[in-house]
């Protein structure tokens, strides 16, 4: 009923829209609603699923590694300066492999099978001198390789770049995989998107105390540091890592040369409440004596952090003015020792500070995405990279200075020999495969950022590479920053979260979001001032914060004023739009701050939205028909302005609307579509407006979990654990999104028809009752691929090596054996049959040993042995044979075992609702329709009404309007309005036409007594996935079996075939119950029950004599007061434990 | 009710009243009795009532007779095709009617592939996953010819039917599709040598045929095989290959579903669509144009009038769009005969349908027997 409701109020609010456009259509310009949808595809074609991390990576080859190499391009002999080598250009070539000297072209899936490292050697064109004193020649040498890049797939280095699909499936890649990866050591790793606070940001925030303090994380080329500028009692005082206490602000603005109280006051703007407030820290300084510039260095000097900072203390100037002039908001650069920038720029920190203080809304959020960066992987290799490159020049520096010193060389020196170093291949290979970035050079120790990429299905490696990894520590136990934010709008998933600790930190992409890249800064500097901005320079003081002009502040950095911001800030929108600035940068005008902002930095997160005039949108009729004819691409609706990226700063001065409809003549920009506010595991979901909003979030956990196909290539990937889906189907209920990513190609679950009721009673708490017929016909049938590995050691200390043999066919253990002494595919193999009939040399150590003594050497058997689940038959699936890096062979085996559904093995509907099978029941038991119907499942109703999925219900509906009409639904999130997903009342129709109910019930018999049920079922095809958990890998019971060694006390888990603990708790209730023989009997008897002999003088533990028969006591020397007695072996062990140190524990036995 | 103002009087008797009519149950629980009532929300009187004295307080015997169910039993057949039958089983209860949909899909035995004897696959599909998809192949052979094959039992050519697939994509050839007419029949029984550990005995196969499976096949019936040419096994890429051999062997749809002799075999009540009120005019246009499958027509009543008439109430699909609404419901009653099945039996292709039913019948004969002989 409550649906029916639902859809009357949606119906009654439609023409109500419609007459409200009516009035709008008088006034305003005419407008059509034009489907802006296809610009989706074609903005995914263009940039794909994972072009965050693409454009990031590309950036750095192309970009951002030679701005490293350019700025590091020297090395120089301290020994003798005359020589020197110069780094001339830097550049990548195509993924290669050295050969024996030659260089092998690599492509991914080569090295995901055979363990390698998917790398492009990195090239420089280098110029140096030869030899020294008096014969130097200036050599050039071209395409040096000083070291191997990881290539991120799909990358433009990679060889997989702007392949087509056929040329993909010829190098062996699935087409459908997004790339955005890297293969490191045959393993694929994702170097996760990090979020962190703003760089070089004034952010204006409360501490625990309450204090209101203004923080700047400084972060240039040179130097990173930050800066917190405090109000502590009243007074205002600088925190600096370098400095021990904190500083009095105006000591440090006096120690910047400006030593008038008045002209700080005055920058702080006329209004006497900021002078009042800045007044205690004015008479603290005076407190201080402090009034010149000289005073003031003098006591910073005194406040300086002794070892810390000792690069300083060499050199004339003083140590302080370093600091105030490198360290101290580092992002403002100090040209000629002109401090006065950086005067203004403190304060205007103590300004904003100030307007915090008045007025508590003037704090940031520091949730709000505009506060945050996405640092991706081209800007942390980019970090890795310059820093093993820095090494590496201060190691060559060293080495060349070694030679150079040394006296009567023999060879010429040739400096470009020492550049060959393995340093860097094998730092970022090292750093990449661990995921701990350990650079020193910039205070960075993160542990955790790359992972293996999951490979469980295909959504879960996409949703992989969209997450977004928190800086924070997630067992901070504060709600802000894991609350949904506003400001997330469209840029950041709403529902793909981690439920428990790091939920809502761990966030997901949208759709269409893109995380920008650095932007060259000097051309937008200087337009900025073509546009009117005052330069900061030509101010005065008083001028700074005059109410008639904005400040204009790019990247951080105050550029001066402007006095018409709106008018500033539509020329440079209007420039972007002409495309004469970059499309990413945002122009920001702050209206409370009375300040503009402008953006070119990298990791800011921007979407695509259609421009609109007055309310009219700029996208036409024509413009989408070209796009559809392939005439216009998304590049060129960028590029003629009808579209532009706008990160969340700017769309605070935008007026967007959802739809073009209800665009008002204020509106600035219209949304392409809103289901792009969801990500990619979220676009799974079919009417996900419909449901409960944890519901979605379930199902983004669940989505990663369920069997399908991965990939195009599965099949020839050598994973080690793989769960595939015999008959995976696509989805009858469809979203765009689907479409978009390519589920309905790789889906993951099937389309049953599921019943709504109860039935046999073996349903409760979500179980599912399914049909064994639709189990015999295949349903939720998977395959579960492992890998069991082995290495053949070639050549070990003294020159043996493993050898396989020829099995001799004798035992029944051999039986799957090939001629070649392994497994051979095919055969089916049972727990503790051989797959390799290896041999090993008895002797491995010591001196290498000649060919003929290698001959006769001893051999023992080294056979790697099945251990799968009893009673179950496994299948060898393939055989691989590679060298692994030592040059030994590695012998890879995939073993496959085919698994029907059976009791306990979970499954999950697409909206967050999981159930375990609860039994299996023949199809005459079931129930049949009318139309002789039998569903594949049956779920129980109790499941609907607490967790409110309705949109499961319309997914049920839907899905079987679909088969009877022959369509496909669909159910895009919010995609009612648009046309992306069906409404209720148009299935509903299609159904009555099909001759079903309106409302999706059907008229259904009893299998079991034949008489027709006394309810109308709900009945229709869901789509059900099948998750990872299965019984068959969990169930575990033993009676007796393997003890620890020590204790002797049965073993821990499954794996070690291990006891099942009765635990303190359950002790406690068999206490609580007197069962004390219970209690005996489980922890001792079926534990580790052990017989002591006790001495009954002295307490202690004796021995039993084998010989005499009788037991003896030690410290007793005798035999006459022995009783013998059981205790856990445990407790025997604890006596002796204290006894070893020193603590004599007794026992004391009396009569029982 | 009449009945609740005489309850007073103690010593009256209801069946003293003359309009209460003799031998007969008054209309309302006649009503309840031989009719499902499909109300809008849920379906009433669902129940068959069993109990022989249910009635007995109004003298009403409603006890099963032999002698009125031959009188009254009536099987009509509506549709038959080669593989589709449609008939009506008029005057039988609902327990017997669903014993004989329940012994047409899980008890029949029929032939199905049971075991797979892989000598060759290199094509991408798995092992097992080729083997069940052999299994699911509908074998048009006659099951009553053959025997269970038990598990000490060696397969002969009373027990096993063995089928060949070799097939083989050449290199340089496009992808191929093999379909189930490829799988051919070996009336002899194996040709796979068994591998065994003495050397100079006879080689054998994996099955013992005494004699040549040909004879059991009359001209008349179709040849020994797939029941279907184009079930699709497997697709071959160029250079692999599959050879295998496929033993069938009798089973029932109780044991795997892939024995199951029907697509599916249901059965439906009769529809019976009443209209309580004459519908006239409009509100006859209305109703009409409600039912998507044309139950009701429209008749001219004179005076320029028109009233719906019931026409096709066994088109009902009980879509309940006629009672959808407000007053619909007292206009129109949706009705199910509880006694008047329309059965439907979709063969898989082994056994034509005609055949099916009176071999469920057998199979339901046979344990009643079982159950007289275990009682007496």
């Amino acid at each position: 009923m409550g649906l029916m409701q639902a859809d009357h109020s949606t119906g009654n609010q439609e023409p109500n829209v419609g007459e409200f456009i009516d009035k709008q259509k008088l006034t305003a310009p005419i407008k059509s609603a034009v489907d802006k949808f296809a610009l989706l595809p074609e903005f995914l074609k263009v940039r794909g699923l994972v072009k965050q991390h693409l454009d990031s990576f590309n950036y750095f080859v192309n970009i951002g590694i030679k701005k490293i190499v350019r700025a590091n391009d020297r090395i120089v002999s301290t020994v003798d300066p005359g020589i020197y080598l110069r780094f001339k250009d830097v550049r990548i070539g195509t993924p290669s492999v050295m050969v024996d000297t030659i260089s092998e072209q690599l492509s991914p899936h080569m090295c995901r099978l055979s363990d390698m490292t998917y790398a492009a050697p990195i090239m420089v064109n280098v110029e140096y001198i030869q030899g020294s004193h008096d014969q130097k020649t200036r050599v050039e040498k071209n395409d040096v390789v000083i070291g191997r890049m990881p290539i991120m797939l799909r990358s433009r280095s990679c060889v997989l770049y702007g392949k087509d699909e056929a040329e993909l499936a010829r190098l062996g890649e699935c087409p459908l995989d997004p790339g955005g990866y890297f293969v490191i050591k045959g393993t694929e790793k994702v170097i996760l998107i990090q979020e962190q606070l703003s760089k070089n940001r004034i952010i204006i925030d409360t501490d625990k105390k309450g204090n209101i303090n203004a923080s700047v994380t400084s972060s240039t080329e040179a130097t990173k540091s930050k800066t917190v500028i405090q109000m502590e009692k009243e007074k205002i005082y600088l925190c600096l890592n370098q400095f021990a206490k904190k500083i009095p602000i105006m000591v440090v603005i006096k120690a910047m040369g400006m030593e008038s109280d008045q002209e700080v006051v005055q920058m702080l703007g006329r209004d006497p409440r900021y002078g009042a407030l800045l007044l205690p820290s004015i008479e603290e300084c005076s407190g201080l004596n402090i009034y010149t510039q000289q005073k003031a260095l003098e006591y910073l000097e005194g406040k300086v952090k002794m070892s810390t900072y000792a690069s300083y203390s060499s050199g004339k100037e003083n140590r302080a003015l370093g600091i105030l002039r490198d360290v101290f908001v580092a992002n403002v650069p100090v040209h000629k020792n002109n401090f006065r920038p950086k005067c203004i720029y403190v304060a205007v920190m103590l300004r904003r500070m100030m307007e915090a203080m008045l007025n508590k809304d003037a704090l940031d959020d520091k949730d709000y995405v505009g506060n945050k960066r996405l640092e991706l992987s081209g800007q942390l290799i980019s970090l890795l990279f310059e820093d093993l490159f820095k090494t590496m020049i201060t190691e060559v520096q060293r080495t060349i200075d070694n030679v150079l010193t040394k006296q009567n060389r023999s060879s010429r020196f040739d400096l470009s020999q020492y550049l060959v170093r393995d340093s860097i291949t094998n730092g970022l290979e090292r750093t990449l495969s661990t995921g701990n970035f350990d650079v020193k050079r910039f205070k960075m120790h993160r542990k955790g950022m790359t992972q293996v990429l999951v490979r469980l299905s295909f959504i879960a490696s996409l949703g992989h590479m969209t997450r977004v990894s928190p800086q924070f520590e997630k067992s901070r136990k504060v709600s802000g920053p894991r609350a949904l934010q506003p400001s997330q709008w469209g840029m950041l998933c709403p529902c793909d979260t981690p439920e428990g600790e790091a939920c809502g930190l761990v966030k997901n992409l949208a759709l269409m979001t893109h995380v920008t890249t650095d932007e060259e800064e000097g051309p937008l500097i200087s337009l900025c001032y073509c546009l009117g901005v005052e330069d900061l320079e030509l101010l005065s003081g008083e001028e700074l914060h005059s109410p008639n002009s904005f400040l204009v502040i790019f990247n951080g950095l105050i550029l001066g004023k402007h006095r018409r911001p709106q008018h500033f800030a539509t020329a440079m929108r209007k420039l972007r739009r002409a495309g004469k600035v970059g499309e990413f940068v945002s122009v920001f005008v702050n209206e409370k701050q009375c300040t503009v902002y402008i953006a070119s930095d990298g990791g800011r997160v921007c979407r695509p939205l259609v421009i609109a005039d007055k309310g009219v949108s700029r996208i036409k009729e024509h413009h989408m028909k070209e796009l559809l004819d392939g005439v216009r691409t998304f590049d060129d609706f960028i590029r003629e302005g009808l579209i532009e990226y706008l990160d969340v700063n700017e769309e605070n001065n935008s007026l967007i609307a959802l739809y073009e409809a209800e665009a008002t003549a204020e509106t600035t920009h219209i949304e392409i579509e809103p289901f792009t506010i969801l990500g990619v595991i979220a676009g799974l979901i079919p009417f996900p407006h419909h449901n409960q909003s944890p519901r979605n979030t379930y199902q983004c956990a669940m989505g990663k979990q369920a069997m399908g196909n991965i990939a195009y290539n599965q099949l020839f990937r050598m994973d080690s654990l793989l769960y595939l889906l015999v008959y995976p189907q696509r989805p009858l209920l469809t979203t765009r999104t689907i479409e978009l990513v390519g589920y309905d190609k790789l889906g993951a679950g099937q389309n049953a028809t599921v019943a709504v009721m109860s039935y046999s009673g073996y349903d409760i708490e979500d179980a599912i009752v399914m049909n064994k017929a639709s189990l015999d016909r295949g349903f939720g049938r998977c395959i579960v691929m492992k890998k069991y590995s082995d290495t053949i050691n070639y050549k070990y200390e003294n020159g043996a090596a493993d050898r396989i043999l020829r099995p001799p066919r004798t035992e029944e253990r051999e039986r799957v054996l090939d001629d070649d002494g392994l497994a051979a595919p095919g055969e089916i193999i049972r727990p503790g049959d051989i797959y390799i009939n290896k041999e090993s040399p008895v002797e491995t150590r010591g001196q290498l040993k000649s060919a003929a003594a290698l001959a006769d050497i001893k051999y023992r058997p080294n056979r790697s042995t099945f251990k799968g689940p009893e009673g179950e038959s496994c299948v060898v699936d393939r055989v691989a044979l590679s060298s692994d890096r030592n040059n030994n062979l590695s012998i890879k085996f995939i073993i496959r075992h085919t698994r029907r559904p059976e009791l306990g093995d979970k499954f999950s509907s697409r909206h967050g609702q999981k159930g375990v099978c609860g039994t299996i029941v023949q199809q005459e038991d079931f129930p049949f329709s009318e139309r002789g119907i039998c569903p594949d499942l049956i779920m129980n109703p109790h499941g609907f009404p607490s967790r409110m999925t309705v949109g499961k219900m319309i997914e049920l509906l839907g899905g079987k309007a679909g088969v009877s009409c022959g369509r496909f639904h669909y159910g895009s999130a919010f995609g009612e309005p648009s046309g992306h997903a069906d409404t209720v009342e148009a299935i509903s129709e299609t159904l009555v036409n099909h001759r079903f109910s309106y409302n999706g019930k059907d008229f259904i018999y009893s299998g079991i007594t034949g008489c027709p049920l006394q309810a109308y079922i709900f009945m229709g095809p869901i789509y059900y996935q099948k998750l990872k958990h299965m019984v068959l890998d969990k169930m575990h019971a033993r009676g007796s079996g393997p003890r620890v060694m020590l204790t002797r006390q049965p073993t821990e888990g499954r794996a070690r075939n291990g006891g099942l603990r009765v635990g303190e708790m359950e002790r406690d209730c068999l206490i609580a119950y007197g069962a004390s023989m219970l209690l005996y009997e489980r922890l001792m008897l079926s534990s580790d029950p052990f017989e002591v002999q006790v001495c009954r003088v002295c307490g202690l533990l004796g021995y039993y004599n084998q010989k005499l028969r009788t037991g003896i006591c030690s410290t007793c020397k005798n035999g006459d007061n022995i009783s013998t007695m059981k205790l856990p072996y445990a407790c025997k062990l604890l006596i002796q434990e204290l006894q070893s140190m020193n603590v004599v524990p007794r026992l004391k036995l009396a009569e029982a | 009710m009449s009945k609740q103002e005489n309850t007073e009087n103690k010593k009256f008797s209801i069946w003293d009243l003359p309009d209460v009519p003799m031998g007969q149950l008054p209309p309302h629980l006649q009503l309840q009795r031989t009719r499902v009532v499909c109300k809008a929300d849920a379906p009433i009187h669902t129940d068959n009532i069993i109990y022989s004295g249910a009635y007995a307080s109004m003298g009403i015997d409603n006890s099963v007779h032999l002698g009125s169910f031959r009188d009254n039993f009536k099987v009509e057949v509506i549709r038959l095709t080669k593989d589709d039958m449609e008939f009506d089983m008029i005057g039988i209860d609902a327990a017997i009617a669903n014993s004989f949909r329940r012994i047409l899909i899980s008890e029949l035995p029929t032939m199905a592939i049971e075991k797979v004897l892989i000598a060759n696959n290199t094509s991408l599909i798995q092992d097992e996953v080729l083997s069940h998809r052999l299994g699911l192949i509908p074998i048009s052979a006659d099951p009553r010819l053959f025997e269970y094959l038990s598990a000490n039992d060696t397969p002969n050519e009373k027990n096993t039917i063995v089928f060949k697939l070799h097939v083989r994509c050449k290199r340089g050839e496009p992808r191929r599709t093999v379909y189930s007419e490829e799988l051919k029949w070996l009336p002899n029984g194996s040709e796979f040598i068994k591998e065994s550990e003495k050397v100079d005995t006879k080689p054998s196969t994996y099955t013992s045929f005494t004699c040549s499976q040909d004879s059991l096949q009359n001209s008349s019936s179709k040849p020994i095989g797939p029941a279907e040419d184009k079930i699709i096994l497997a697709k071959l890429g160029p250079g692999q290959e599959i050879e295998l051999e496929a033993h069938a062997v009798k089973g029932i749809g109780k044991t795997h579903a892939k024995w199951s002799p029907v697509a599916t075999a249901w059965y439906r009540m009769l529809p019976e669509v009443v209209l309580l009120e004459d519908v006239e005019d409009e509100t006859a246009e209305e109703l009409k144009k409600k039912c998507p499958v044309n139950v009701f027509d429209i008749e001219d009543i004179g005076n320029g009038k028109k009233r719906a008439t019931v026409a096709r109430p066994r088109a009902c699909t009980l879509c309940r769009e006629c009672i959808r609404g407000e007053e619909w419901d007292k206009r129109v009653a949706l009705r199910r005969v509880k006694d008047h099945f329309i059965f439907t039996i979709e063969s898989a292709g082994a056994l034509p349908p005609e055949v099916l039913f009176p071999e469920a019948v057998k199979i339901l004969e046979d344990k009643c027997e079982r159950v007289i002989t275990e009682l007496s």
